[in-house]
């Protein structure tokens, strides 16, 4: 790939002796696998145009998210492309930082974008970032051993189920351990899905008037169930797993089920990255005693900061990277189970896809389901099916995140813990203004 | 030997006085001290200054309608906050925790690494090595390929040893950052150390080894008070580097579980930057400075007499 | 000779025992770097693999490692470079010509690194981008050289205590000027402890992941921002990150035991023979 960009670029150099005022776009984005193979593939966009040239910045998610806010908040200037999530989107729309993305040509076909993941990038019915892929939350697990054991598993699986197959399934001594979950304190890490626990079990974050429901009984039980079913059938050092450790635990045959991202599904199914890629059973999300909000809805996407110098030459290309084209790209370069997955409904209809990818459906479907704005029992002034969508979630995740995290360790009874976060949150609320 | 010495003594002794007395008058100092004064002094007045300010404004970065004066606010929200005493005493055991190690760790080593030995050159690298890798990249290494109680290296020897594997970061998360930062600080020590150990006058070394010292009374009476200052300045050094730890944090436990490992630094970050809090961030970076400023002054009193000797 | 030669062996044993186990985790990360991802997270960890270079090829076809090598190199060379410009005056001045106010100004000047950088991110940010600044290496000099110029001066005052004052005073005697008395005395002298202040200086810009993150896009990255990529993605990661950060502490380990030789050589000259 890079010869062959040395090649053409030296070849324009040669033909076009003529100065070509070539157009700078600065891309920033996260060191996700999807987006590095964009970055791999992008030779061929700068082939196409000639006159636009890629810079990249690439991060961990983190720090990537401080330093595009840090940037885009006090119009820095910085970058002419950044990759955003469903929870920025938003709130930066509404400070008018975001670029709207109108004026889409007309192969692009903006509905063929699922929905939920259209309806979590707009603001307003304007769309202000688009998606380059999605993920929802599922439910792996070790078909050999449930074979075995003679479990079969219904496509929607409770969680009182789960905790019977984990029971059963549990065998530390032989190094199996009946579930991994996350446990690693961070407000998209634990958080992600003990707030999905929440949601399931009848829980909210804030109540219509803001008042954060930290205490309330649906947490109790949530995270009681949680603190138990991880301390019990599951692997030590669990409150410092996060997506990553849990990935390499399960791709090595240690766990017996994971929750988690959709997006391992295809690195499980891999057999150079996984020892258990034939071995792979899916089901949704668990859920227990409220149907919805039982997995997650997080979608990555380009979007372009309004001080941006090279608007024009931005959109080319985040249109470019988001479109039909580009996945076929993707499938016919990298392989069909590669291409980013959960943004369009074409690529699920592609049967090389299906054929690729036999988790697909399981995919779709959960993206489908997951609906930012109706997750929880009682009604929420806030979007968001993981997260609560305002600024200050990323501080109160986090904080209520290690308190869990404790009591995850034995370090304080659920009942504390919880009620410690309830303090911290309510503090932050107040300091913050709410209710506004 | 003997006699270059004394004479030397002799011959210096009478012109000191004169030289010192003449070189008060002629040499000043201003012009040789000016630049880094100058140019710290800007660094640390423009940056303190703003952060002075913005502590006392209601500043949030993704907020931009929450603007104005805030007075006291930001600093009451901070000091009142249940976990700051937490925070606080986290901090001062991990730079006591880290200190101890590599002061201890770096005084044996240097003493160690000043023999001649067989490929001493070598194994000197080997044993700085360390300071060379990203706190990061240390912190990841630590973490997933040695302490993990599942995948990790130490978890497999102990359990080839018949005992369980220990969960660093559940059971004794404090003691494994401090580990971790031990690990990455002590070639520091060792260096300025080890570079100090060998001025420590060969004659000096001779003459006690000669008046049969053995290798303990040698290092307890001889090597130790030489390296008094060098101690000294590790410790001032290492102490104002390790009250800000954070990366190491951040990438193994996130302060947790609970606040077991949540120092200042991180717990400015919880409250003030993962929102974007400008104003609580700015107040909690010159609470930073008091606390640090205090342990200064208790640090010098401790290590003042080594520093001018 | 005998029992010499069996105390040379038994403190050579000792020092490469100690040199072993602090080196270790170094060594299993260079291992790492060889093996598959899955080999990398596979318990019970192998020492014995089939060594591959795949992650290696990788990391470079996904990021320019030269250019990152460069910016670091220049960076950390040049930062260091004024640090010492302007500290080896004033650590002379303290050192030598001690005043009233010389402890006050060595502690004092050790104040300003007690500010966090989290908090005092934003002001930054602001003032360089108001001045042009973001995303330059000149930018990032400057930042380096202001935040290690305490240890700089510290540790060059402590060093140049070290030197006998007998010295000082015969070159004196000799009519010397202090400048000359600067340069041709004292720095000979003191050389190793200016190549300890400066291979330590080098590491810490080496090394410095807050700024460098934070205030550079593309064209002034150095390495801290190209490990930064390797780091945490969502997927196993493990044995790339070793291959980068191998990568990145290569060059420094070279110049490491190229300076070795200044760093060995102690004030044994005896000059006051």
């Amino acid at each position: 790939m890079r010869r062959e960009f040395l090649i053409t670029t030296a070849a324009a150099i040669a033909v076009g002796a003529a100065p070509v005022m070539a157009e700078t776009v600065t891309i920033a984005t996260v060191n996700n696998g999807d987006m590095i193979v964009m970055q791999k593939l992008s030779s061929s966009f700068e082939e196409q145009h000639p006159d636009i040239e890629l810079e990249w910045v690439v991060l961990e998610e983190n720090m990537l998210r401080q330093r595009v806010t840090t940037d885009i908040a006090t119009q820095g200037g910085q970058f002419d492309v950044m990759t955003i999530g469903t929870y920025e989107v938003p709130i930066w729309a509404a400070e008018g930082w975001l670029e709207p993305i109108e004026g889409l040509p007309e192969g692009y076909d903006v509905e063929d974008v699922l929905k939920p993941v259209r309806e979590g990038l707009s603001y307003e019915g304007t769309l202000y970032a688009v998606p380059f892929y999605a993920e929802s939350s599922m439910l792996f697990y070790r078909s050999d051993l449930f074979k075995e054991a003679g479990i079969e598993v219904p496509e929607q699986p409770t969680w009182q189920d789960v905790r019977a197959w984990a029971e059963q399934l549990h065998d530390p001594d032989n190094e199996l351990y009946g579930i991994c979950l996350r446990g690693k304190p961070g407000w998209g890490e634990n958080m992600a899905f003990v707030t999905t626990l929440v949601n399931t079990f009848g829980g909210q974050w804030f109540n219509n008037e803001w008042e954060p429901r930290i205490d309330s009984e649906p947490w109790q039980e949530a995270v009681g169930f949680y603190v138990d079913l991880l301390g019990n059938y599951g692997p030590p050092g669990a409150s410092s797993n996060g997506f990553n450790e849990n990935l390499a635990l399960f791709s090595t045959g240690k766990c017996a089920m994971w929750v988690d991202a959709t997006v391992a599904a295809g690195m499980l199914f891999n057999p150079a990255q996984s020892q258990v890629a034939d071995k792979l059973g899916f089901a949704q999300a668990p859920v227990d005693q409220h149907p919805k909000g039982s997995n997650w809805l997080w979608s990555w996407a380009l979007g372009i900061p309004a001080t941006s110098d090279a608007k024009d030459a931005a959109k080319t290309f985040v249109i470019w990277a988001t479109s039909k084209d580009y996945i076929e790209l993707v499938g016919e370069s990298e392989g069909w189970v590669a291409v980013p997955p959960g943004t369009r409904t074409s690529t699920y209809e592609r049967a090389e896809y299906e054929e690729a990818a036999p988790f697909a459906g399981f995919v779709l479907k959960a993206i489908e389901t997951a609906d930012p704005v109706d997750t929880t029992a009682e009604p929420k002034p806030y979007s968001g099916v993981q997260y609560a969508g305002i600024p200050e979630f990323q501080a109160i995740g986090t904080q209520v995140g290690q308190m869990i995290a404790a009591a995850l360790t034995g370090q304080m009874p659920v009942e504390q813990a919880l009620a410690a976060a309830q303090r911290s949150t309510a503090r932050t609320m107040q300091q913050a203004g709410y209710p506004k | 030997m003997a006699e270059s010495t004394s004479a030397t003594a002799t011959v210096g002794a009478a012109p000191a006085g004169r030289s010192r007395r003449r070189s008060r008058r002629d040499v000043n100092t201003l012009p040789l001290l000016a630049p880094s004064v100058i140019v710290l002094l800007l660094w640390m007045i423009v940056p303190l200054g703003l952060t002075l300010w913005f502590s006392f404004q209601r500043y949030n970065l993704v907020v931009p309608t929450i603007r104005g004066f805030a007075g006291f606010e930001n600093y009451e929200f901070l000091l009142t906050d249940p976990a700051l005493w937490t925070a606080m005493v986290n901090t001062l055991l991990l730079v006591g925790g880290v200190l101890v190690i590599t002061v201890v760790l770096g005084t044996l080593l240097a003493v160690l690494f000043d023999q001649d030995f067989f490929g001493c050159g070598f194994a000197r690298l080997f044993a700085i090595a360390p300071f060379f890798v990203m706190p990061t990249v240390s912190a990841l290494i630590w973490k997933n390929m040695l302490m993990h109680p599942v995948n990790g290296l130490f978890a497999w020897i102990t359990k080839g040893l018949g005992l369980g594997p220990i969960d660093w970061f559940a059971d004794l998360p404090l003691t494994s950052i401090v580990i971790i930062v031990a690990w990455q600080w002590t070639p520091f020590a060792l260096l300025i150390l080890l570079t100090a150990i060998q001025s420590l006058d060969h004659e000096q070394k001779e003459a006690a080894r000669m008046d049969g010292a053995g290798p303990l009374a040698m290092f307890w009476f001889i090597i130790l008070p030489h390296l008094g200052r060098a101690i000294a300045v590790v410790v001032m050094i290492e102490t104002i580097f390790f009250l800000t730890i954070f990366a190491e944090i951040f990438v193994t436990t996130s302060g947790g579980p609970g606040l077991a490992s949540t120092n200042l630094a991180f717990l400015i970050y919880m409250r003030a930057l993962l929102e974007f809090d400008v104003g609580g961030a700015s107040a909690g970076g010159v609470i930073a400075i008091i606390l640090a400023n205090i342990v200064a002054i208790f640090l010098i009193r401790a290590v003042a007499k080594n520093l001018d000797a | 000779m005998d029992r010499k030669l069996r105390e040379k062996l038994l403190i050579s044993a000792l020092g490469w025992a100690a040199a072993a186990l602090i080196f270790f985790p170094i060594f299993w990360m260079f291992l790492t770097s060889f093996k598959t991802e899955l080999e990398a997270v596979a318990t019970p960890p192998s020492l014995f693999f089939t060594p591959s270079l795949e992650n290696y090829a990788e990391v470079q076809a996904r990021a320019n490692y030269l250019r990152f090598a460069l910016n670091s190199v220049s960076i950390s060379l040049v930062a260091t470079l004024l640090a010492l410009l302007l500290a080896v005056p004033a650590a002379y001045a303290m050192a030598f010509f001690p005043g009233r106010r010389t402890k006050d100004t060595l502690l004092w000047m050790l104040s300003t690194k007690m500010l966090p950088p989290v908090g005092v991110l934003v002001p930054i940010y602001l003032i360089f981008r108001d001045l042009n600044l973001l995303d330059t290496r000149t930018g990032l000099i400057v930042v380096y050289a202001l935040i290690n110029l305490p240890i700089v001066v510290w540790m060059l005052y402590t060093f140049f205590k070290e030197v006998p004052k007998d010295i000082l005073e015969a070159g004196r005697m000799d009519g010397a000027r202090p400048k000359q008395e600067l340069l041709h005395i004292l720095l000979p002298l003191s050389l190793p402890g200016i190549a300890s202040t400066g291979l330590l200086s080098i590491i810490l810009c080496w090394n410095e992941a807050f700024w460098s993150l934070n205030l550079t896009t593309a064209q002034a990255a150095p390495l801290t921002t190209f490990i930064a990529s390797f780091s945490s993605p969502e997927g196993l990661f493990w044995a790339k990150l070793s291959a980068a950060s191998s990568m990145a502490i290569a060059p420094i380990l070279v110049f490491g035991w190229m300076s070795q030789k200044q760093l060995v050589r102690g004030l044994t000259f005896g000059a006051v023979k």
